[in-house]
This record gives structure tokens, C-alpha cells and sequence, in this order.
């Protein structure tokens, strides 16, 4: 990482510090916000997250590591969640994995060549009347076939 | 593209019955705390996510408590799989559960409320941040609330970020606070010592949006609908292999066979009620009644018709488990994995019986032994699945449905 | 209630603290309670767990540390509690309510043992390839509930790699059980804060800031953790095999010094209830397990004291006469090398204040290869110096770079009580048996006042003795030279002795109130050093700090188990040494005067001295690359 942007990144967690507080409850809403924008929290970054916050880098990883929406290294511009539990792999989830990854040309956990899109697994997305269904950042789409969801994995830039 | 969640008109005897934006409140506010708490009483409200507290008691322990702050949260951390009523409440009747929330703030001397919204639902974020702006707007939330003199109040959304466990409250008290979503030793109880150390309610979705319609009608008139043990109705989300899966509201103490007309399911082997973490029901119990005395559920109605192998079902909900146990307690970070290995086992055709019972003898443990509802839950579906299934699948060595019928 | 602001310990999991009432016998003070038919009073807010042992009623803990505060998470000691659901976790649960309790049904028994089974098919290796091996909470408790066998199989491969890459902690997540002890220890009891645990689920381990190898942490090598680990998980990085080696090696000379804290302890490791020095049996052990020379490290105490007293005397006089800005006060003390690691990597900018005197190990070391292999006639090519020292962090310390006065390494291996322990078992010896034996001449002689450096606060004590005296030319105005505001177990203590009727030499500090400021364990050290950024500590002179808690006595070297009682046990058995001897000044140990007269020639802080005898620091800071 380059100096400058190790600099716009602190001076983007000091903002975030200043609008969510420099108090325990705050980590999650300041890493969530690193996340989004970044897809994923470096290690600098939660290393001045913690210096901020007066926490050990290690309890900032410690969250990370715990919550399946934060990650600790670089993922595609897009994320990609395949919902896999009960009610969609009963209404064709199988089919849809397949497709994805034939489209795609990787497996389920990994990154495109590209860094486009990043596909994973999900639990219950609370779609179950509507599945199979899958998350992309954070637009659910449901009903999927196998075309629908290449389609829209296709639209993704 | 846009996302393509179906929204669409509803009706029902409770929760889906007529109420205007805010009559809730209003109601609250003539009728003072004590009236609430006795309307509440009345109502037998139980709480809707699943453990049925009821919510008469929560909420009087915590306006009883000496503290100068307190809080209400609206456990929206949804995550039980086959559940979705929450989603429905939310984006279609958003102002059952913000007006349940103001009143509950009211009635339990609280300043603030949080809805921990699961990190999944993060596409509602906007729309019910426009929500509670308008509320601003309209004084149902900020200071001196409809002329109130005193009551100021205001609502705050929390996401989660992916972590199932977070809907028991502990845990998401821990997550709010900013620490890993890992349920705490109780008691202390929330009701005592909850977010921050203070006094805080957590209250189901639901539960809340029951709250504005018992204030507005009475708990007499919630007491009509349903058991005299659970009381009012139920949203139930069905999904899973049926003509009409979704959000049904219905009384309690309708018999599972009967919902499984309303939705048209057809050649039904087993039902799954209460997510992976409520029990399998076969065939011949099918009269069983949905409510707390009987098959308790927060709502989950999953349908496997004869084609499905139950085996399988099984290990998905094992699968489900292992991933989003905390990790915390011994019995559920390894307990769910030896359960798993039993179902290996079973597939492989490679166990014994008596193996089989040890782990079912596991089961009960951890349904004792586990620090919080998860773990205590996790083994249900092992346990009722094998015992339900037991020809399918013990009896064919694991070859599961394929031999049963020939 | 209080607000919360970055308290990491949430507050169900913080030690139920309980105001007792004044009077017990008013209503609300005391709960009636029945714990299997016997009908007991307990008072409010106490936990199961504390009112069954005070009733002789057993239960069994696992992730339950008297140090730290409550988990609740190994659930081993479940009890039923009438009336609910599920069972109860006794070590959590307060009671508040008149409640029944049964702490042997056979729910409860089929519980633990299926929770001691589940943790047996995830704990690799074989306890008779463990170095715990009858000493395993663990395997106790196998015993205890009469495993004998797996019941639900038995890991055969190890789920993580050994981490080596320390040189003071060896880290086997394969043996871990999650208690989360060590996390509570490095987090919550020194808020060093290296160890977390990571993931959820199945794959939670306790692991480092992006699970990088323990050595590229800011971890101080305190050992703690090791002291607090139920099991094999972690240890020190053990030396014994190559000293065996060096000892079976006919031309090395191998000279071993032992610190006082290991003395007081060691007996522990043979059986023996804490609170019993070894001192004279383990120099017999010592000398039949093959070692050339058994020296007192308390000699290098005393020459610590003398270091580093004229060093505060020297800052004393620069500040006070020369209005020298660029010096530093208080003076903070070096000796522990965990609180060094700490300071380096927390407070970097502040390293200025640490008298360079080297630890009193390193001080032995450096003479031992210079002053004594002159006087022996040894090649110190030859020479194997060893530490026995109750401390995990002595052994990152002596393999810093910067510790080479003489060319060669000052101190070759530092040994922990335990490891010393062992290898007096290996030689077939029982220490306890051993007929007592004085220490080789010429560093066998110490003062009393290089012993109580085994306590928190004995370092302070220490050079208050010799201080006092050298300044005023009077002995410490304290009854029987015991200065009691230095001794106990309080996190911080503060106190000051009035420097009056000053000889000639000092009269500069005529009137002066000498304040000083103890410390043990680093989070109190934190503490300590916020005081000082906040500028409180301007009129303090002194500062000891010790890393570990109740200082070198409750060193993370020492046997386990260690608690409150057994650390003020080995505090009692230091003290009582301590009044037993005949010289309890540093300045008055002959050996002392004469190793000034003979080789440091230009006295304390001389140049020699500071060649030999005084070290530097490195700016760590906390960024971890």
C-alpha cells in the first residue's frame, strides 16, 4: 500500500469515527462501512480502526473473522451470495450453482480473473417463498433459473 | 436489473387487520403505561420469535427497574431458515412495527430504540430510514412526541453483518455493542442488565407489530383469536414444496393438516416446523396443533413431499449449524460436528445403532447443556428426523427413500 | 449504572461483584438455598460455584479461573437448578433467589461426561506424549468422570501447525480447548491484547492479529497465558535438551544462577504446598545434574541496585543541580523483560525514562564471561551460561542482539521453574529429599535485598535500602528494614521517605520527599504510564514495574497452577528468606564492594560498568507489518 493511500485511508476512518463515536458500539458500523466501500477491511485499516477506538487490532480481527459479511482480504468488486439453504436447494439452487459457475469459469468461494464478481454461499436470505435466491452487494434477486441468474450475474460491471 | 421482491395486499384477523399509521400510539398515549401493561396482561402476548416469553412480563420487569437509561431493540436479525415474516412486516407494514416500538419506549421509560436489522436485509435499509423521517417529520418520533409533554423518543437502525446467532438477544446485545455475537451467561438477564449495562426490552418483529393492534383493540379483543394458551394469531412463512408458499396469518391452534390445505400441499411426508432448529413432523401427526402447548414455532412451516430425502434434509440443516454456531459453548461447537459425522456415517451405510443412540443421547445434552437457544435447538431436527424417519433412513443403510418404497 | 465505554468484558461475563451489607443479617443480605438436601445461607449475588466450595461440595471447571473474569463457556460445571428448563452453568450463575440446586443427577453426570468426551475427540495427541501429563485439567478430569475411552472418536491429525516462531511461547492450537483463559489473561488481565478468538463455529481458534506467527506480534512474552492454559496448548520454548547437551559436553564450562522466585516455587512442581524455599536442596540437585558453577543471580541484584540506584542519584543530581531537561524522571526500573517488550511496543516514546541497568540475569551473564572467566582462566568460547528464572520472557531476553557485552551471549538459555523441574526429575532426583548446599564462591553471596526482587515491589524496597543509607548515611526508617508501603499485592502503589540529614556529597537532596510509584502486571503498568503522559507523575522520582502479577514470583515461568493465595504464599516464603540472612543491603555485600574495588574500578555507572552492565532499547511501536 502506498503512503497516500494508506493517508486517505485514515483520514476516511477518522470521519467515520467522528460520525458513528469513538465508542465500542461503534466498531461494527465503522467496519461495515470500510466494507462497502473497500469490499474488504486491510490490515492497516483495522489496524487504525483499533488505534482509534483504543482496541487491540487483534479484537478488530476478531469481529471480522466472526461476522460472514466482513472479510479481511480483497474480494471482487462484487459479491455474490448464493443462498443454500433448505427451501431454495429444494426449489433448485443445485441447478443455479451449477450454471454460475460454468458462466463464470470459478467455483463457489473464489474471485473471477477480472475481479468482478466474488461468489460465495449464504445462509437463509429470508427468501424461502421466493427461491431460489441470491444477493448481489446488496440487492436480492429471486425465482432464479439457471439463465435468469447468469443474466443477472452478466449485467454486473 | 432490480431486485424482484414480491410485495402484494393482505388481510388477516390480527396482524393484518385495518390500522392507520400512528392510531397505535395515540391510543398509547390516552391510555397511560399502567393501562398498556394491563392491556398487555389481558392480551397473553407471547413473544413471536420462537422462545414465547411473554411479553407482558418483559416489558414490566424492565419499566420496573431503577435506571436512568433504558432501551427497547426490535430484534430483526431474521435468520431461522424458512423465515420470512419479518421481511413482509417490514416492507409492507413498517408502521405496526415503528408505532409497537414508540409504544413500547413509552411504556418502559425508554429514550431510544434499535432495530437490529440482519445484514441480509440491508436493500430495506433505505426505505425504512425514509420511514422513520417521515415520522420525524410527523412528531411520532422526536421530543415531546404528539404533544406529550416529557416523552421523547427516537429510533435508530443497527445491520448486523451476517451471523444467524445474533438473533438471540444476548448475542445481539453483544453485537450491538460491538463485540462478537456471542450469547452471554444468563441470568443477568437483558431486562436487567441488557444493552450498555442498562435495562433494554428485545422484542421480536412481530411481536411489536402485535403490540400496536392490542393497544389500539384491546387485549380481549387479541384473546378472541387463538388458544387460551397462545393467544391472538401467528404469521406463519411457508416455503418448501406446496402450490402457495408465504406469509399466511392464522389463529393459533390450527392443525398442521389444515395449513397444509390453505397452501396446497400435495402428497406431504413431513413438515419441518420452526426452521432447522424446530422438530420434524411426519405424516401420521399431522393433527398436531400449531402453538406454544403443542408444536411451538416463531413461524416456520417448511413442506417435503414424498420425493424428498430426508436424510439429506438433515445434513443441510447440520450443515447450517456447524457454520453459524458461535463457537463459544462445548457443546455446540463440537456437538453439531459429531452429529454431522453421524449423518456421514449414516450415508456412507458405515454406523452402528448403538453409535446412533449415543449421539441422540448427545442430542439431549446439548438440548440442556448449550449456552443459549442455538445449541439448545440445534440437535431438535437430529433427533426428531431420525426417530420420524427412522425406516428411510436408518433401515435402509443409509440408501435412504429410493429403497424404502421398493 | 455506569456508562460503558470500551470495556471489552461484557457484563454478564464481568466477576459478579457483590456489596456485602454491613449487617448480614439484614433482609436482602443473605439467600437461603438448598444444594442437594442441605439447606445453606449464602450472602446475595453469590455464584453456585463459590457457595458449593464453601460447602465442600465438588464441581468441576475447565474454563473457570480464579484471575479472571467469568466465561461460562466449557459448560463442564453445569448443575440443575429446580425449576429450569436447561441446565445451569454453576461458575455464572449468581444467586439471588431462594433456589434449589443439584449438583449429581444423572442428567448432570451424562452432561459433563458427554462434554468432557466431546472435548477428548478434538484434543490431539496422547497424554502420555504430553509434556501436562499429570498435570492436565483436561486429563484430571477424564479420570475423574472415568473416560476409558473415545466415544465419539479421536482426532488423528493435528488441525493447526505448531507455532515455533517465539522465542519465549510455543503455541499447539491442536491441544486447545477454547476456555478462552488465555484470551481473558492477555486481553483482560495484562491488556497486552495478542490473543483473540478467531472465526465462529467449528472453526473458531484462538489465534493473533491476522493470525500471523506469535513472534510478529506485539505479544511481550509474559507467559501469562502458559500459566493459565488447562492444557498443553501453550508452553514455553523449552531449552533443556540443549543444555543436557552442553553439561554432557566435557569442555564446556556450564554455569547455572538461580533467581529467587523459582526457589520459592519449585517445590510445587515435587508436591510440596506453596510458600517453601529450596534454595540450599536445589544447589545440591543442581551440582549432581552436572552443573560446573551454581550462582546466586541475587549477587547481580545487588549490583543492579547499586547500577541503577546511582543512576537514579546521577538523574537526581543533573535535574535538580544542572536543571538538565534532557533527563528523565521518575526513573523507571529494567529488570523485567516483559515490561521492556511492553513498554517498547506501547509506549516507544517514553523509553528515555527506563534506567538502562541491564536485568540482573543479563548482568550475570556479562560478568560471567568477562571478570570470571579471567579469574577461572576459562575461554568464555567455553562458557554455557544458564538462567533459572520464573519468567518465559527471560528467554527472548537473552537472545536480544544488543545483549553481547562480552562477544559472546551473555546468558546462553533461559530455563523456567518448570523446565528446571523437570530436568531435575530426568536426573532422577527428588528435590525435596536433597541435603541443603551453599552456592559457589565467588556470586554465592547475596543480600537479602537481591531476594525480595522476587516480589512486586521488592525492587523498590531493595534500592530504598541502599539509597537511603548511601544519601543520608542512615539505615531506612523502617522496623526491621521491612518498608511495608512497597509490599502487598495492590495493582499500584505509591509512597515517599523523606530524605533528611543528607551527608555532604547529597546534600542537594536535603528536604527532598523521594516519591516512588510500584507496579505489577502491565495493565497496571498502563496505567501507570497514562498517569505519567498526563503529566502526574511529575513529582515522582522511582518507578518499579513488573510485567507479571505479584511480580517474578508470579512470573509465566512459574509451576502451574498459580492463584491470588499460592502467589502471596511464595511473596511470605521470599520475606521470611529475607530476615534470615545476615547481609540485607546490597551496598553491604562484600562481594559487591570487592568486584568495585577489583574490576568495575570506576564504580557504578563507570565506563566498564556501562559496557558490561547497561543495555538500550528499541522503538517497537504497535503497527504490526
Amino acid at each position: 500500500m502506498f503512503e497516500y493511500e494508506k493517508n486517505s485511508l485514515t483520514e476516511e476512518i477518522e470521519n467515520l469515527v467522528k460520525h458513528y463515536g469513538s465508542d465500542r458500539p461503534a466498531l461494527l458500523q465503522i467496519l461495515q462501512a470500510v466494507q462497502r466501500k473497500h469490499k474488504y477491511i486491510s490490515d492497516f485499516a483495522q489496524q487504525e480502526i483499533a488505534r482509534l477506538l483504543n482496541i487491540h487490532p487483534v479484537e478488530v480481527y476478531s469481529i471480522i473473522s466472526f461476522y460472514s459479511f466482513l472479510c479481511s482480504e480483497p474480494k471482487g468488486r462484487n459479491i455474490v451470495r448464493l443462498c443454500r439453504t433448505i427451501s431454495c436447494d429444494m426449489a433448485g439452487k443445485d441447478k443455479v450453482e451449477s450454471a454460475v459457475k460454468r458462466e463464470l469459469g470459478i467455483t463457489f468461494g473464489e474471485t473471477t480473473n477480472d475481479g468482478r464478481i466474488t461468489l460465495e454461499f449464504t445462509n437463509c436470505l429470508g427468501m424461502c417463498d421466493q427461491g431460489p435466491a441470491m444477493l448481489v452487494n446488496d440487492k436480492v434477486y429471486t425465482h432464479l433459473n439457471p439463465e435468469t441468474a447468469v443474466n443477472i450475474l452478466n449485467e454486473v460491471k | 436489473m432490480k431486485s424482484n421482491v414480491e410485495t402484494k395486499k393482505r388481510s388477516g384477523p390480527v396482524v393484518f387487520s385495518e390500522y392507520q399509521r400512528s392510531e397505535g400510539i395515540k391510543k398509547a398515549l390516552q391510555l397511560g403505561r399502567e393501562n398498556i401493561l394491563f392491556e398487555l396482561k389481558i392480551s397473553g402476548l407471547k413473544g413471536r420469535g420462537g422462545a414465547g416469553f411473554p411479553t407482558a412480563t418483559k416489558w414490566m420487569l424492565t419499566a420496573a427497574a431503577n435506571a436512568n437509561k433504558k432501551f427497547i431493540v426490535c430484534n430483526a436479525d431474521e435468520g431461522e431458515p424458512g423465515t420470512f415474516k419479518d421481511r413482509v412486516l417490514l416492507l409492507e407494514y413498517p408502521e405496526l412495527v415503528f408505532d409497537g416500538i414508540v409504544i413500547a419506549g413509552f411504556t418502559i421509560g425508554a429514550a431510544s430504540g434499535i432495530i437490529y436489522l440482519r445484514g441480509e436485509y440491508e436493500y430495506m435499509l433505505q426505505p425504512l430510514e425514509d420511514y422513520l423521517a417521515e415520522m420525524r417529520k410527523d412528531n411520532l418520533l422526536g421530543k415531546n412526541i404528539l404533544g406529550k409533554e416529557n416523552f421523547n423518543f427516537d429510533i435508530s437502525i443497527r445491520l448486523g453483518s451476517g451471523a444467524y446467532v445474533c438473533g438471540e438477544e444476548t448475542a445481539l446485545i453483544e453485537s450491538l455493542e460491538g463485540f462478537r455475537g456471542e450469547p452471554r451467561n444468563r441470568p443477568p438477564y437483558p431486562v436487567d442488565t441488557g444493552y450498555l449495562g442498562y435495562p433494554t426490552v428485545v422484542n421480536n418483529v412481530e411481536t411489536l407489530a402485535s403490540v400496536s393492534h392490542i393497544v389500539l383493540k384491546g387485549g380481549e379483543w387479541f384473546k378472541k383469536h387463538g388458544t387460551s394458551k397462545s393467544t391472538g394469531s401467528k404469521l406463519f412463512s411457508v416455503s418448501g414444496d406446496c402450490e402457495k408458499p408465504g406469509v399466511y396469518e392464522l389463529p393459533w391452534g390450527i392443525k398442521i393438516k389444515e395449513l397444509l390445505e390453505i397452501v396446497e400441499a400435495k402428497n406431504t411426508k413431513a413438515v419441518q416446523v420452526g426452521g432447522a432448529s424446530g422438530t420434524c413432523i411426519a405424516k401420521s401427526q399431522f393433527d398436531r396443533i400449531l402453538g406454544y402447548e403443542d408444536a411451538a414455532t416463531g413461524g416456520s412451516i417448511i413442506i417435503f413431499n414424498e420425493n424428498r430425502d430426508m436424510l439429506k434434509v438433515l445434513k443441510n440443516f447440520m450443515e447450517f449449524f456447524i457454520e453459524e454456531s458461535c463457537g463459544q459453548c462445548t457443546p455446540c461447537r463440537i456437538g453439531n460436528i459429531k452429529l454431522m459425522e453421524g449423518i456421514i456415517k449414516i450415508e456412507n451405510g458405515d454406523f452402528t445403532f448403538s453409535y446412533i443412540n449415543n449421539l441422540k443421547e448427545l442430542g439431549k445434552t446439548m438440548q440442556v447443556a448449550s449456552k443459549c437457544g442455538l445449541g439448545q435447538s440445534s440437535p431438535n431436527s437430529f433427533i426428531s428426523i431420525l426417530e420420524n424417519f427412522s425406516e428411510e433412513i436408518l433401515h435402509t443403510n443409509g440408501k435412504g427413500k429410493e429403497n424404502v418404497k421398493a | 449504572m455506569s456508562k460503558r465505554e470500551n470495556i471489552r468484558i461484557p457484563v454478564s461475563q464481568q466477576p459478579f461483584t457483590v456489596i456485602q451489607p454491613e449487617d448480614t443479617t439484614t433482609i436482602g443480605g443473605t439467600v437461603s438455598v438448598q444444594i442437594n438436601e442441605k439447606k445453606i445461607s449464602v450472602p446475595l449475588g453469590m455464584t453456585i460455584l463459590e457457595a458449593c466450595r464453601q460447602n465442600q461440595i465438588h464441581i468441576p471447571t475447565l474454563c473457570h479461573h480464579p484471575d479472571l473474569c467469568i466465561a461460562g463457556v466449557c459448560r463442564i460445571c453445569v448443575v440443575d437448578v429446580e425449576g429450569m428448563r436447561t441446565l445451569q452453568t454453576a461458575c455464572s450463575f449468581p444467586i439471588t433467589t431462594p433456589i434449589k440446586i443439584h449438583t449429581s443427577t444423572p442428567m448432570v453426570r451424562k452432561a459433563r461426561r458427554h462434554i468432557i468426551d466431546l472435548l477428548l475427540s478434538e484434543h490431539y495427541g496422547e497424554c502420555y506424549s504430553c509434556f501436562r501429563n499429570g498435570n492436565c485439567e483436561l486429563q484430571s478430569l477424564a479420570k475423574e468422570y472415568g473416560v476409558d475411552g473415545y466415544t465419539f472418536g479421536h482426532i488423528d491429525k493435528p488441525r493447526y501447525k505448531v507455532d515455533h516462531s517465539s522465542a519465549a511461547v510455543v503455541r499447539d492450537m491442536s491441544k486447545c480447548i477454547l476456555c478462552k483463559r488465555c484470551v481473558r489473561t492477555c486481553i483482560d488481565l495484562q491488556e497486552v491484547g495478542v490473543l483473540e478468538a478467531i472465526n465462529r463455529g467449528h472453526d473458531t481458534h484462538i489465534g493473533t492479529f491476522l493470525d500471523k506467527p506469535l513472534a510478529d506480534v506485539i505479544c511481550i512474552n509474559c507467559g501469562q497465558c502458559i500459566n493459565r492454559c488447562p492444557t498443553a496448548a501453550l508452553r514455553a520454548n523449552d531449552p533443556s535438551d540443549e543444555i543436557w547437551e552442553a553439561i554432557d559436553n566435557p569442555k564446556k564450562h556450564v554455569i547455572i544462577q538461580t533467581a529467587p522466585s523459582p526457589r520459592a516455587a519449585i517445590g510445587e512442581e515435587f508436591g510440596i504446598e506453596a510458600g517453601h524455599s529450596f534454595t540450599g536442596e536445589l544447589n545440591t540437585a543442581l551440582r549432581r545434574i552436572g552443573f560446573d558453577k551454581v550462582f546466586d543471580t541475587n549477587f547481580t541484584a545487588d549490583l543492579t541496585i547499586m547500577e541503577e540506584g546511582t543512576e537514579l542519584l546521577n538523574r537526581l543530581r543533573k535535574v535538580i543541580i544542572d536543571n538538565d531537561s534532557s533527563v528523565k524522571l521518575p526513573q523507571f526500573t529494567s529488570c523485567s523483560p516483559g515490561w521492556i517488550k511492553f513498554i517498547e511496543h506501547f509506549y516507544p516514546e517514553y523509553l528515555d525514562y527506563l534506567s538502562t541497568a541491564k536485568s540482573p540475569q543479563q548482568m550475570f551473564g556479562a560478568l560471567m564471561k568477562t571478570f570470571y572467566a579471567k579469574q577461572a582462566g576459562i575461554d568464555p568460547a567455553d562458557i554455557v551460561t544458564v538462567a533459572l528464572m520464573p519468567c518465559s520472557a527471560k528467554k527472548f531476553e537473552c537472545n536480544r542482539p544488543e545483549m553481547k557485552a562480552s562477544g559472546f551471549k551473555d546468558i546462553d538459555y533461559g530455563l523456567t521453574t518448570r523446565e528446571m523441574a523437570k530436568m531435575i526429575r530426568e536426573a532422577g532426583i527428588y528435590l525435596p529429599e536433597m541435603p541443603k548446599s551453599n552456592f559457589d564462591e565467588p556470586f554465592g553471596d547475596a543480600s537479602g535485598a537481591g531476594l525480595i526482587f522476587g516480589a512486586t515491589g521488592g525492587v523498590m524496597e531493595a534500592a530504598l535500602r541502599t539509597v537511603y543509607e548511601i544519601v543520608t548515611g542512615r539505615e531506612v526508617p523502617f522496623k526491621n528494614l521491612a518498608i511495608e508501603p512497597c509490599r502487598g499485592f495492590a495493582g499500584v502503589k505509591q509512597a515517599s521517605v523523606k530524605l533528611d540529614g543528607c551527608v555532604e556529597q547529597y546534600n542537594f537532596l536535603e528536604g527532598v520527599e523521594l516519591k516512588f510509584v510500584v507496579a505489577h502486571g502491565t495493565a497496571n503498568a498502563k496505567k501507570v504510564m497514562e498517569m505519567l503522559r498526563k503529566g502526574e507523575l511529575s513529582d515522582v522520582h522511582f518507578v518499579e514495574i513488573m510485567a507479571c502479577p505479584g511480580g517474578c514470583l508470579g512470573g509465566g515461568g512459574q509451576p502451574i497452577p498459580t492463584n491470588a493465595e499460592i502467589r502471596r504464599k511464595r511473596a511470605q516464603a521470599i520475606y521470611a528468606e529475607d530476615e534470615s540472612l545476615p547481609v540485607r543491603k546490597s551496598h553491604e555485600n562484600p562481594h559487591i564492594k570487592y568486584i568495585y574495588e577489583n574490576f568495575l574500578t570506576e564504580g557504578p555507572c563507570g565506563k566498564l560498568s556501562h559496557k558490561l552492565l547497561h543495555t538500550h532499547y528499541t522503538k517497537r511501536g504497535k503497527f504490526i507489518s
